[in-house]
């Protein structure tokens, strides 16, 4: 049960962007289109889980046996690059398919804060192995939820001549993303 | 006070992480390596960089994979004409397909003085948007130009501005992409050839007394041209003329026939062969 609430609480609740405004760069820069949204979405749930893995056991099977839990920014940050750099090498050579997909966006993610932020928050709460992919893999849903919707409002939105054109783009990206994440406030004390 | 295991075992787990890493990574590009034919990035160079999509393929980057991977023609770029479908040809080291040059063509007459004009539309400035509401095209004809300019903005080459409620394309600039036909949702835009002199400029399929209610320069279907043509090149199919671009001889003789002008001479590109004097 508790890993169910896990699961929802990190899609609505605790919304990486709505909520804790992580990985706001990729969320404003690549929701212009519907299409390319969900491939930045589905890119960051195949990074996000396999960091989530990988960090996991970097704190508690190598960092902590040594009493260096202070290292772990450093070490989360060099683990999440390397993984993505090393993934996309052997995506390219195994399933060029799912490469040419996720290709452009695979990059794009080795620094994103989503990805370093949601291995963090796995260990502040203290989240074991299974909490930690199932936290990892809520968060990342979330991000494609909230980027997907995005996208598909700013493509209403670029249509409209009305907008004022110091407002237009970026600008009302932003007020739209505020606005989003007001109404994701509604679902905030829902679990606890 | 600094302890010599505090700085010794940070630094020694630091280093061999980054070690591992290093290592793993310098394996997979080998293991990993893939090879990547040159030729992709030879043609990649040499094709225009507009990224219009017009040949199909997802961008320049796309298309010269397609050519060496996927054995995509030579002469699919519009924008870059017969030139570069002989350079890619010559880096392919195979004989190229000369490439029609096409042009994108508005096949509406309909000013506001011409068509008439049965709602104001204050909505969302764009044509998509428009055709969604009942009677939201300010042009009463249902095959007319919307007006509210989509092409325009998608035009990456800026060749379409709009004049009088009508999309106004430069010939000059036009390199026949299609973006704008595929974003029309009338379909009122199309690619013609550019040695192709007369046009039936109307798309509209209604009977003649319903044309002639909205519309003072739609086609009425009465077959005029049809006759007229000695080529035998024009065809009425649903009310609507059509012309065959490959048996036209670009005469003029159903341009000056045609009772409702909607047959016209244009010359899409001042080519000299071809103009009509």
């Amino acid at each position: 049960m508790d890993l169910l609430w896990i699961f929802l609480g990190s899609i609505f609740v605790n919304n990486i962007i709505f909520a804790r405004f992580l990985g706001c760069c990729p969320f404003l820069g690549v929701s212009t289109k519907t299409e390319t949204a969900k491939g930045m979405g589905v890119a960051v749930i195949f990074v996000l889980v396999m960091a989530a893995i990988m960090t996991w056991i970097a704190y508690y099977k190598v960092l902590a046996p040594l009493g260096l839990e202070y290292l772990y920014t450093l070490s989360f940050i060099l683990i999440i690059a390397a993984l993505v750099q090393f993934v996309e090498l052997v995506l390219k050579k195994i399933n060029p398919v799912l490469y040419k997909s996720l290709g452009i966006f695979l990059p794009l993610i080795t620094t994103n804060c989503a990805v370093l932020g949601v291995s963090v928050i796995n260990m502040n709460e203290g989240y074991g192995l299974v909490s930690s992919i199932v936290n990892a893999l809520g968060s990342s849903i979330g991000f494609l939820l909230a980027i997907v919707l995005m996208a598909g409002v700013r493509e209403q939105i670029d249509r409209n001549t009305n907008i004022p054109r110091c407002l237009r783009g970026l600008p009302i990206g932003l007020i739209t993303a505020g606005l989003m994440s007001i109404a994701f406030m509604g679902f905030s004390g829902m679990i606890k | 006070m600094i302890s010599f295991s505090g700085v010794f075992y940070p630094t020694v787990v630091m280093g061999v992480l980054g070690l591992v890493f290093g290592a793993l990574l310098a394996f997979a590009s080998i293991k990993f390596f893939v090879m990547t034919d040159e030729r992709v990035s030879k043609i990649r160079e040499i094709l225009p960089g507009a990224n219009c999509g017009g040949c199909g393929y997802p961008g320049c980057d796309g298309y010269s994979d397609g050519i060496v991977n996927g054995g995509a023609k030579t002469n699919l770029c519009a924008a870059g004409g017969p030139s570069l479908a002989e350079g890619i040809a010559r880096i392919m080291g195979i004989e190229g397909e000369a490439s029609v040059p096409k042009m994108a063509f508005l096949k509406c007459k309909g000013t506001p003085d011409i068509s008439v004009r049965n709602a104001r539309y204050d909505g969302i400035g764009d044509c998509r948007s428009a055709v969604i509401v009942p009677s939201g095209s300010p042009n009463s004809c249902p095959f007319g130009c919307v007006g509210l300019g989509t092409c325009a903005k998608v035009c990456s080459f800026g060749a379409i501005s709009m004049a009088g409620g009508l999309a106004l394309i430069d010939h000059n600039i036009c390199v026949g992409c299609g973006a704008c036909v595929s974003i029309c949702p009338k379909a009122v835009l199309a690619l013609v050839p550019v040695s192709s002199n007369i046009q039936v400029i109307c798309g509209s399929k209604w009977k003649g007394p319903d044309v002639k209610r909205v519309c003072k320069a739609g086609c009425i279907g009465c077959g005029i041209c049809a006759r007229t043509c000695k080529a035998g090149a024009i065809t009425v199919e649903g009310n609507l003329a059509r012309i065959d671009p490959n048996r036209c001889t670009n005469c003029g003789d159903c341009a000056a026939k045609c009772p409702v002008k909607c047959i016209e001479c244009v010359v899409l590109k001042d080519d000299e062969e071809k103009k009509i004097a």
